[in-house]
């Protein structure tokens, strides 16, 4: 059985509690998150900051300019929405050091519904400067782009499903800020995609094989800054893209392709997103289908060209 | 209604609650039974509001800012007839109007969507200016969470309706003291709570939540307030009326199985007969 995302998160940050720069600060949703697990072995670097997630920012913020790394924890719909202009103009302004990671997004939130599914934080996050954008497609990747960004020097925000998807990585791979992943090599379509819709794209591919269309996988787990190289590259060789994200269509995955190939090699493109809606509550796996973001949904955008 | 009504109202209330999120596998049990009291007096005694009349733009209105407890709320606007009560059942369910935090846009009754805490207050307060400035004489009440106390936004809504003298606004704060990590006393306090309401320019009163002799005199004084905004702080007991949940703050948010709903049930059966 794969893990849970942001059970992969809880345990890394365990890991990570050997850094004694690292401090996370969470604001009441901790068991959800999973952040409480820092707290289980390192208490005296885990700050409840309540509800106040605004508050919890500005805190971070304050925290990395005295030689701290602070990763502040909610879900995504609080740290990018409720606390968008500290995030802004605090944060991201003064290219701080601070990690903001988001544990509950898209549509696989689930019950609690609308008011907690973040579908447009991925274009939030990538609209601000110096803003550095992670989007993990599986286990492994969690675990990499976490400590990619406690690596790495400036803001980063770190979107983690709450769900469990198929493994993609061995324990071997490795991951780099600013590279994609070919997952698959194919030369009628290219599908390019993040997060927990990776492994769908994977699915789709493998039952498109069998009708002998044969596509590209591309997995872009860093959404900001993004591999153009090789985006340019895929859409030379494939002449047709589908991209595809748990995430409104607007400003997401699909606009980042489509602002570099629009320039630099235009090719038709089809995008399997969320269409400009709200989410609801119910299952995750039902409110996948319900958005139109299953493998059949992708094949039926590679079907459409 | 007497008291007896009310508690015996207040019990069907718990009893939808209970039903509701077993129903839904999820949803926020605790929360919801401690505000069922003083949901049950808003809606049977204090408010001018007719399901009949749902739209009517002189109703009074009611914003719950701690949307998570949309079982209770649910579970009035049912029982006041807004709602079928077969409907309940649906709670959280792919394609029900009933959502996990209230929907305004799909549920009669509803004077706002919430789910992000802090935020209704606001909504509230812009409620209770409107008629201000309309020359209307409805009232509005909000109710909050003491952990949702930790968010600005709620002392900057309070600063504008004291400053305001908005005296048609009654702001009550479900004050159970626990919120999803602990006890709100040790992870960011808001006490002094009532004192915090005064120097924000509001009328506080302090009760208990579960009696209704001292609800009812609170939204009476009010009501009578003039120039200020009223706060009432209710003292009450996070999942009260199931022994099991009563101050436990694993049941912020996590529906009962089914063993847990059959005692949860046949205790609240037993409280009603008792009040028979
Ligand atoms: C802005 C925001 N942050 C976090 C949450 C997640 N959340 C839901 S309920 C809750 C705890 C609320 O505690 P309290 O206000 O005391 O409510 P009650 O005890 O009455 O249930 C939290 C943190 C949220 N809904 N909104
Ligand atoms: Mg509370």
């Amino acid at each position: 059985m794969p893990k849970a995302m942001r059970d992969v998160f809880g345990e890394t940050l365990c890991e990570l509690k050997e850094n004694p720069k690292i401090v996370v600060l969470d604001a009441d949703l901790g068991s959800a998150t999973r952040a409480l697990k820092f707290k289980d072995v390192c208490p005296e670097r885990f700050l409840d900051i309540g509800i106040a997630e605004q508050n919890m920012v500005g805190i971070a913020a304050g925290l990395s300019t005295c030689d701290m790394i602070p990763i502040a924890t909610t879900f995504s719909v609080f740290i990018t929405g409720r606390a968008f202009d500290q995030v802004r103009n605090t944060v991201a302004h003064g290219n701080l050091n601070v990690k903001l990671v988001g544990t509950h997004n898209g549509v696989c939130v689930g019950y609690d519904g609308a008011t907690h599914e973040a579908v447009e934080d991925i274009a939030l996050m990538r609209s601000v400067p110096n803003m550095v954008v992670l989007v993990p497609a599986d286990a492994k990747e969690t675990e990499m782009a976490i400590k990619a960004a406690i690596a790495y020097k400036g803001p980063v925000y770190l979107r983690i499903s709450r769900i469990a998807v198929p493994d993609i990585h061995g324990d071997d791979y490795k991951f780099c800020i600013g590279k994609g992943e070919v997952l698959r090599d194919g030369t009628d379509v290219a599908i390019i995609s993040t997060g927990i819709m990776t492994s769908r794209a994977i699915e789709a591919a493998e039952i498109l094989l069998k009708d002998g269309v044969h596509a590209s996988v591309v997995n872009i787990c860093s959404i900001k800054p993004i591999d153009r190289k090789l985006i340019v590259e895929v859409a030379k060789r494939t002449k047709r893209i589908v991209t595809v994200e748990e995430h409104t269509i607007i400003g997401g995955l699909g606009s980042a392709v489509s602002e570099i190939l629009s320039v630099e090699w235009p090719v038709p493109i089809r995008f399997v997103g969320i269409n400009d809606e709200f989410g609801t509550s119910g299952a995750p796996e039902v409110l996948l289908e319900k958005y139109k973001l299953t493998a059949k949904d992708i094949i039926r955008a590679v079907k459409s060209f | 209604m007497d008291n007896v009504a009310l508690k015996k109202t207040a019990n069907e209330l718990r009893k939808d609650i209970i039903i509701e999120t077993y129903n839904a596998k999820s949803g926020h049990p605790g929360g919801s039974l401690s505000a069922a009291d003083i949901l049950t007096y808003l809606y049977f005694e204090e408010m001018n509001v007719d399901p009949q009349k749902a739209k009517d733009p002189n109703r009074d209105r009611f914003v719950l800012s701690k949307g998570h407890a949309a079982p209770g709320l649910y579970a009035v606007l049912s029982l006041k007839g807004y709602i079928p009560s077969k409907d309940l059942k649906t709670l959280r369910h792919i394609d029900s109007y009933l959502q996990g935090h209230p929907d305004m846009k799909h549920t009669a009754g509803v004077d706002m969507s919430t789910g992000s805490l802090g935020q209704g207050i606001s909504a509230a307060v812009g409620m209770a200016l409107s008629a201000k400035v309309q020359k209307k004489d409805f009232r509005v009440y909000a109710m909050l969470g003491d952990g949702e106390l930790q968010e600005g936004q709620v002392w900057e809504a309070s600063m504008f309706a004291g400053s305001h003298g908005l005296d048609n606004l009654t702001v009550v704060v479900d004050n159970n003291n626990l919120q999803i990590d602990g006890s709100v006393k040790e992870i960011c306090s808001p006490y002094p709570i009532d004192e915090k309401f005064k120097a924000f320019n509001f009328h506080v009163i302090n009760i208990d939540a579960h009696d209704f002799d001292q609800i009812r005199a609170a939204f009476k004084e009010a009501r009578e307030t003039k120039g200020k905004p009223t706060a009432i702080i209710a003292k009450s007991v996070k999942g009260k009326g199931v022994s099991f949940m009563e101050n436990a703050v694993g049941w912020h948010g996590k529906a009962p199985n089914e063993e847990q709903y059959k005692q949860a049930m046949a205790e609240l059966e037993k409280n009603g007969e008792a009040l028979a």
